[in-house]
């Protein structure tokens, strides 16, 4: 993984669909455009939703990185 | 925002929640956050027994009476023993007293054990993200609802409401 200034985590440990993407959105409002969130998850459907989040939104998924117990994403607000 | 449709129209989603027992509350709000989680506009319109989704104090239970298709697992115990399906006759599950408390009680333990948000949360996601939450009138007139039964975002309207709002929708669903 590249490196990049994390100006923010959510952890959404536990936590099964739809609630990664919610508390996603919620996290990412009060941010500036150009930060960039970390979110942790275990839910297996947030890979594919992160994805799908990321598009519909148009924020930039800089990474995403399944790492056996848990799910890393690294979201770039753009708006 | 989102506009994959190629203007700065963001898209809409418009459902009809008809079902209020607990197992079918949840696809309309889970839908419905995760579509406004997009920056989609959401509405719900709750009809017949969906509108009771809109009160203040939420009821929703379940029964796996006439229900074949429902799981019936406990919520507690090792794991094999959670993976046990109980299969029990309607006939039996209809006459013992008090099954559809007990069933809706082991659904939601189920559910919080698996890290399943309640429907009160996932409400209060839908309004957080200015989710349109529409109550149907003729329902109200029909079971005797008062608009002071419902949480203040409802809104109140009929099937000609409905429509306008999903005839600019992307996306329509009847659940």
């Amino acid at each position: 993984m590249a490196e990049f200034k994390i100006d923010k985590t959510l952890d959404c440990t536990g936590m099964l669909c739809p609630m990664p993407v919610v508390k996603t959105k919620k996290a990412m409002k009060p941010m500036e455009v150009g930060q960039i969130l970390e979110m942790i998850s275990t839910d297996a459907g947030s890979m594919p939703d992160m994805h799908a989040w990321a598009k519909q939104t148009q924020h930039e998924l800089l990474d995403a990185k399944d790492e056996g117990d848990k799910f890393r994403f690294l979201i770039k607000k753009t708006h | 925002m989102a506009s994959e449709n190629g203007n700065n129209k963001p898209r809409r989603l418009a459902l009809i929640s008809t079902k209020g027992t607990l197992d079918w509350a949840y696809p309309p709000f889970i839908l419905a956050s995760a579509a406004a989680s997009m920056d989609w506009e959401v509405g719900i319109f709750f009809t017949f027994y969906g509108l009771p989704l809109l009160k203040k104090e939420l009821e929703a239970s379940v029964t796996p009476v006439g229900n074949p298709a429902m799981p019936m697992k406990m919520p507690f115990g090792s794991e094999n023993f959670q993976k046990i399906n109980w299969p029990i006759p309607n006939l039996l599950m209809a006459n013992i007293p008090g099954f559809e408390s007990v069933a809706t009680g082991l659904m939601k333990k189920m559910f919080k054990n698996k890290g399943v948000a309640t429907i009160e949360e996932l409400r209060e996601a839908c309004i957080d993200m200015d989710v349109q939450l529409i109550g149907c009138q003729m329902t109200m007139d029909v079971f005797g609802f008062e608009k002071e039964d419902f949480i203040e975002e409802a809104e109140i309207g009929g099937a000609a409401s409905f429509l306008s709002y999903a005839a600019d929708a992307d996306i329509s669903l009847f659940i």
